[in-house]
């Protein structure tokens, strides 16, 4: 078979683009894999329904039964007593975002082994763009979960300040992109779906019973002083105390940088893991894979 | 005139450069010092059989693994150094399935377009005319999971050629596929070289894949054991086919462990 002349070949480069993308193909690409991912989510009613779930157990169920027996006395952000099932209202929106943003490291895991990842990465934008447009994306995806429970938690009569639904969002979008961030950076690590479990039982749980999602601090305090310290160890509990405050107007600064920080580590750790030059991938080419 | 010894097009800048390449999975060696380059609009086929480093050839090409030893230049630019100008020239199907099967084909599709910095009215023209050009047209608004094998590979073929990448990269497209369909995704393939002037690389272990007047680059236990038209590799080999030549070439090939990378 002979080749076409070079002429053929010449125009066809020619078509190209100029080199590097502009702004707009940049917001077509995050607009891309927002859209995908929220196709997904959508496509999978099983998620979503089993996301919404847990949260409204906790609050319908545990609460419930717990109210008599966890009573939280008058601490900041709240001016009153307030019931535990709205004490327990901004750690379940954590729940929300922490359980999301691990989903998020399990799809990407899922996509790894599947293959469906590599349509991701082998795209011509930057890694850390595509990273934290996948990461933009499923933040917006677990956003919108919380405020499907927040509005169910309304009609239930657990009710924040309504500015507070406005004010919140901001600690959310944080939030969110702080725990996806670590999702996606765990995900670089886990090589097989199988060892996924692990994250459940030393990541999700460990994280929010070790933090003031379900109890306040000085409680956690009282009974014990070593779990204490391991609260405040927690990112996770600076998430809820963030949350917390949010939802009546107010900025918990040291939560605040807490979280802001982390969520530049994890993020940082995750683009650097996801690097092909630089990152753990590399470490797993070269113990394992087929040739 | 473009030649495989060269591989290099009028302007002497090659479609893929491989140059001293090689890779270790640990103490494994995949890829031996591996060396050649494909010329613009050939259609140049990568024979091994399974384990010989087709695969890892691919991903260090695609930039899913870093290439470490050697360099790989596609129409002149480095993966490792501008992996975005090398990816946008490039077009991939991937042995394994990659399409999203909870997504439509125009989803699938579409996802592509934007990863490329596409927008939607000239995704939406390239897609009508690549499904088209692959005659499923009628199966746009159907959700991939639906689609039987060889379907899927057209939708991934069309995926492939969406951004209009010169260079394709095909690997293992066949596998698993029905007779009739392997002979249409290869005509297809073949006729894109001669139609469009693009340049083909196309893995595969199946001998009857290789055409007389094609291009090959034979791998075998992670070494390149052959190279140039299938003329020069059977006259070469003192074989009278390409598939004597081939089984002779992978049955003789030191280990590629055995040697260390230059």
């Amino acid at each position: 078979m002979s080749p076409l002349p070079a002429k053929a070949v010449e125009t066809e480069v020619a078509a190209l683009p100029a080199p590097g993308f502009g702004l707009a193909a940049y917001l077509i690409c995050l607009k891309g894999i927002l859209i995908r991912e929220g196709l997904r989510f959508l496509n999978q009613r099983e998620r979503f329904i089993s996301s919404l779930v847990r949260p409204l157990l906790w609050l319908f169920i545990f609460a419930a039964g717990f109210r008599q027996v966890l009573g939280v006395s008058i601490i900041p952000p709240y001016k009153t007593y307030v019931l535990y099932e709205v004490y327990i209202t901004p750690g379940l929106c954590g729940m929300i975002l922490l359980f999301s943003g691990m989903q998020s490291s399990l799809s990407m895991v899922y996509d790894r082994e599947m293959g469906n990842m590599r349509t991701l990465l082998v795209s011509p934008f930057p890694r850390w763009f595509l990273l934290v447009s996948k990461l933009l994306a499923g933040v917006t995806v677990s956003i919108a979960q919380v405020y499907v429970f927040l509005g169910i938690a309304w009609f239930w009569g657990i009710k924040a300040p309504p500015i507070g639904y406005l004010l919140v969002l901001p600690a959310l979008f944080l939030a969110g992109v702080m725990l996806g961030a670590l999702g996606l950076l765990l995900s670089s690590m886990i090589k097989q779906l199988e060892n996924f479990a692990g994250v459940m039982n030393f990541v999700i749980f460990p994280m929010y019973f070790a933090s003031p999602a379900l109890y306040p601090l000085w409680r956690i305090q009282e009974s014990s002083p070593l779990l204490y310290k391991i609260c405040l160890a927690n990112p996770f509990t600076y998430v809820v105390e963030l949350i917390r405050f949010a939802f009546y107007g107010q900025v918990e600064w040291f939560s605040l940088a807490v979280v802001a920080g982390c969520t530049v580590l994890f993020l940082g750790g995750a683009i650097i893991a996801y690097d092909p030059s630089r990152g753990l991938m590399n470490r797993k080419q070269d113990t394992g894979g087929n040739a | 005139m473009q030649h495989m010894r060269t591989g290099r097009g009028a302007d002497g800048v090659a479609a893929l450069d491989v140059a001293a390449v090689s890779h270790s999975y640990g103490p494994k060696r995949a890829l031996n010092d591996v060396s050649f380059s494909i010329a613009p609009a050939t259609f140049t086929v990568l024979l091994g059989l399974n384990g010989a480093g087709k695969t890892t050839l691919f991903s260090l090409i695609t930039h899913l693994y870093d290439t470490r030893h050697g360099s790989i230049r596609i129409f002149g630019h480095e993966v490792g150094r501008s992996p975005g100008e090398a990816l946008r020239r490039l077009g991939i199907v991937f042995q394994a399935r990659t399409l999203d099967l909870d997504l439509t084909v125009y989803q699938n599709l579409s996802y592509h377009a934007s990863l490329h910095g596409l927008g939607s009215t000239e995704a939406r023209r390239r897609i009508d005319a690549l499904l088209a050009q692959v005659e499923m047209s009628d199966r746009l608004r159907d959700k991939a999971r639906s689609l039987s094998g060889g379907q899927m590979r057209r939708i991934e073929i069309a995926r492939a050629l969406l951004h209009r990448p010169p260079l394709l990269l095909l690997d293992e497209a066949t596998v698993g596929l029905d007779v009739q369909s392997r002979a249409g995704i290869l005509a297809s393939i073949r006729k894109l070289v001669e139609t469009e002037g693009i340049s083909v690389f196309w893995a595969t272990h199946l001998i009857d894949e290789v055409d007389d007047g094609d291009h090959v680059v034979v791998l075998s236990q992670g070494n390149l054991v052959a190279k140039g038209s299938v003329a020069e590799v059977v006259r070469t080999t003192g074989t009278k086919s390409i598939g004597e030549a081939f089984s002779k070439l992978s049955h003789k090939a030191p280990a590629a462990g055995a040697e260390e990378p230059s």
